[in-house]
Parts: structure tokens; sequence; C-alpha cells
């Protein structure tokens, strides 16, 4: 496989969360609000790509049957950095994320990519593929909450833009959609979406 | 009285798949048939019942601000509490070590029925997520943790067995739109059932 499938194919053909079926929890749960999301999306991409380099760098020293472990570790190590630098420069943020940063370490996405990808693969591709599926879990994060956040608040990023005379005329923000079971409708349409273009995907 | 009302209220009200979306990942892969659910759901809550009081006692006895005086006053201002995710996933990933060891030697029947998702369970964001959520929530004892863990994976276990059915049955005798078949139609199952169980909001005893 080249560098550039690699890299491109966690985007759509590939995508974690949606063909894969992996991360799902933090995807449903930060995308209240597109802030979060793109946070989240960030920080995720950032862990996955030094996590990836870290143990492709060291895959031939690890022993099997204690792996997982050396992989939580080193993962859990990233997160904390990660979570420590957010309560420093982001704390609004990181109190609305509140648990999920932890839950990165439990992210499937990760165990997924280290087990499938970094322990078989040299570094700089690792951190290609890291970077890939990082992308494409973000692109997923921040459609949802999109949608989340300007059906079920009118605001982006905070900035409201449904205009004052939508409500005038009698236009209601949709509750449902802030609460959890409207994310998981999002993300079954998206994969409806998506596998009506992709008929391949579809399961028989 | 409090600790039934916390339990109560972990399976129904925090439901762990229904309010937090928490172990979704395994959620969705395993809820193919009702069998295979139930024992990943019985692991899942035992190892939460375990792990939860363990990282209690750790948080409050090493981990949190001022939590080391009991060895010397001298350690009033040590502050661990960073260094708490690497030792709650270490606990989590060592009990599954271990209970995979004790179960294959004193009960390898049930080792068998369980099989693969023993070792799972430790990347299970379920499992974390409980410790978590006791870390924010000041628990008053080990009996809280004790009933908040075991209430959480009844709750985990009653979901993904609800779920589990509803897609046998849907499987079977239903004819969904090819893009949805499989997963997609999983996810609006548990987003139906979620709308359901936010009835039970407001539950107190």
């Amino acid at each position: 496989m080249s560098n550039k499938s690699v890299f491109f194919n966690p985007f759509s053909k590939n995508n974690p969360v949606i063909v894969q079926i992996l991360g799902i929890c933090s995807v449903l749960a930060v995308t209240v609000k597109l802030e979060p999301a793109i946070v989240m999306g960030l920080s995720v991409i950032a862990v996955l790509a030094f996590s990836n380099v870290i143990i492709s760098l060291i895959r031939n020293t690890i022993p099997t049957n204690i792996r997982i472990i050396v992989q939580l570790v080193v993962v859990a190590g990233l997160v904390v950095i990660v979570s420590q630098l957010l309560e420093a420069y982001a704390y609004d943020v990181s109190k609305q994320l509140s648990v999920f940063i932890g839950l990165i370490i439990t992210n499937c996405i990760l165990m997924g990519r280290l087990e499938a990808f970094a322990m078989a693969n040299k570094p700089w591709p690792s951190f290609l593929d890291g970077i890939g599926n990082g992308i494409g879990y973000a692109i997923i994060l921040i459609i949802v909450g999109f949608f989340r956040e300007l059906l079920g608040s009118g605001t982006l990023l905070g900035i409201q833009v449904v205009p004052d005379c939508f409500y005038e005329a009698g236009y209601v923000n949709n509750g449902l959609m802030i609460l959890p079971p409207m994310a998981l409708v999002t993300v079954a349409c998206i994969i409806w979406v998506h596998r009506s273009f992709n008929k391949d995907l579809q399961e028989k | 009285m409090d600790n039934l009302n916390l339990f109560i209220r972990s399976i129904f009200i925090d439901n762990m798949i229904f309010a937090y979306f928490l172990g979704m990942c395994s959620f969705i892969a395993v809820s193919k048939n009702v069998k295979t659910a139930f024992g990943l759901g019985i692991a899942v809550t035992f190892m939460l019942t375990i792990t939860l009081p363990i990282n209690y006692l750790l948080e409050t006895y090493v981990l949190r601000s001022g939590a080391l005086t009991w060895l010397s006053p001298d350690f009033a201002d040590v502050d661990l509490s960073f260094l708490s995710l690497i030792v709650f996933i270490a606990v989590i990933a060592s009990m599954t070590q271990l209970v995979e060891m004790v179960v294959e030697k004193y009960a390898p029947a049930l080792y068998s029925s369980l099989g693969i998702f023993l070792p799972l369970i430790a990347v299970n964001c379920a499992i974390l997520g409980g410790s978590l959520f006791m870390q924010q929530r000041d628990f008053g004892s080990v009996w809280t943790a004790v009933c908040a863990g075991g209430g959480w994976g009844i709750g985990w276990l009653l979901a993904i067995t609800a779920v589990a059915a509803v897609r046998e049955r849907i499987a079977q005798y239903s004819n969904i739109p090819g893009p949805l078949r499989g997963v997609g139609i999983t996810f609006i199952i548990t987003a139906l059932m979620g709308i359901a169980f936010m009835s039970f909001l407001g539950i107190k005893i």
C-alpha cells in the first residue's frame, strides 16, 4: 500500500467511525456543540499520530503477551499530556469535555490502529496512518457537531446563525437535537448517505 | 437508602449506554445475538463492580490532593491527581488479566463461554468511564462505589441484551433499506430505546 492511500483511505472508503465503527462513544458524547467537537478531533489526531509513531519505533522489542498493556501505557502517557495542556490553555473546553479526554485512552480507534497498523509498519507510514485516521474521525465529529449545534441551539461556535426574524415567524430550536439519542440518529443518517454512495459497503 | 437510590439511578437514569454512550464499540459489535451479548454484559458488570471500589480507595488514599496525610503530615500539599488516568487504566488492565487467570483456573466452563471477551474488557470505555465518573462525583464510601459500579454494569447488561434481542428479530423478519442494514439500524434502535429510557428521569426512592 502506498503512503498516499494509507493517508487518504481513512477519509471516506475506510473511515474509522462510519465504516470500521470504532470510537463511537466520543463521537456521540462531545458533539452537542461544534467547539468541543473540534478540540476533541484535534486531541485525537495528536494522540493517534504520536502513539502510532512510538509503538512503531519499539514494535520489535514488545513481547507479544503484554503488548496491550504496553500500548495502553504509551497512549495513557500521551493522553495525560494532552489533558494537562488543555487544562492549561483551554480550561472552559476541557471542563465541557470532562471525562471524555481521559476516555481517549480506551478509544477503540487507537487500539485498532496500533494493533492493525503500527505493530507491522515503519514509523513514517504509521505517522501518516495516524494523521489520516485522526482526520477521518474529526470529519465525522465536525459534521455531527455542526448539525446538532445548528438545529439544536441555532448557533455555530457560539455565534447565532439563525436570524431573529425566523424566531419571530415562529421557528423553534429542536430541543431533541441536544439530547443524547439524536446523536445516534445523526450518525445513522451519515452512515445511510455514505453507504448509498458506496454500495460495496452495504451489508447483505 | 442513599446507596439503594444510587444503585437504581445508575441502572436506569445514568445508564452507561443510553445516557453516556460508553462502551459503544463493543456494544455495536457484539449485540448480534442475545447469548454472547449476555456473556459480555456479565463480564462488564463483574469488572465494574471490582475495579470501581479499588480505584476509589486509590483515589482517596493516594491520588487526591492531600490524600497522603495518613502517611505523614508533611505530604499535606502533595497532589498526584495528574497520575490518575495511568493508575486507573493500569488497575483495570491488570485486574482483567488477574480475573482471566482466576476464571481460567477455577471455572473453565465460564471461561470458555466468555472466552474472547474477557481480555477485550480492558479497553471497554464503560469501565474506565465508571472510574472517571467516580473521581468527578465525591462518593462517600467504598460501598457507594460498589453500588454505583454494580448499577452501571447491570444497566449496561440490560441495554446490550435488549438491543441484541431486537436485532435478532429484525434480522429475520424485516426488510430494511440496504444502506441502513446492520450498523445503521442498530444506531436507530439504540436511539429509540434511549428515548424510552429518558422516561425514567426523576425516579426517586
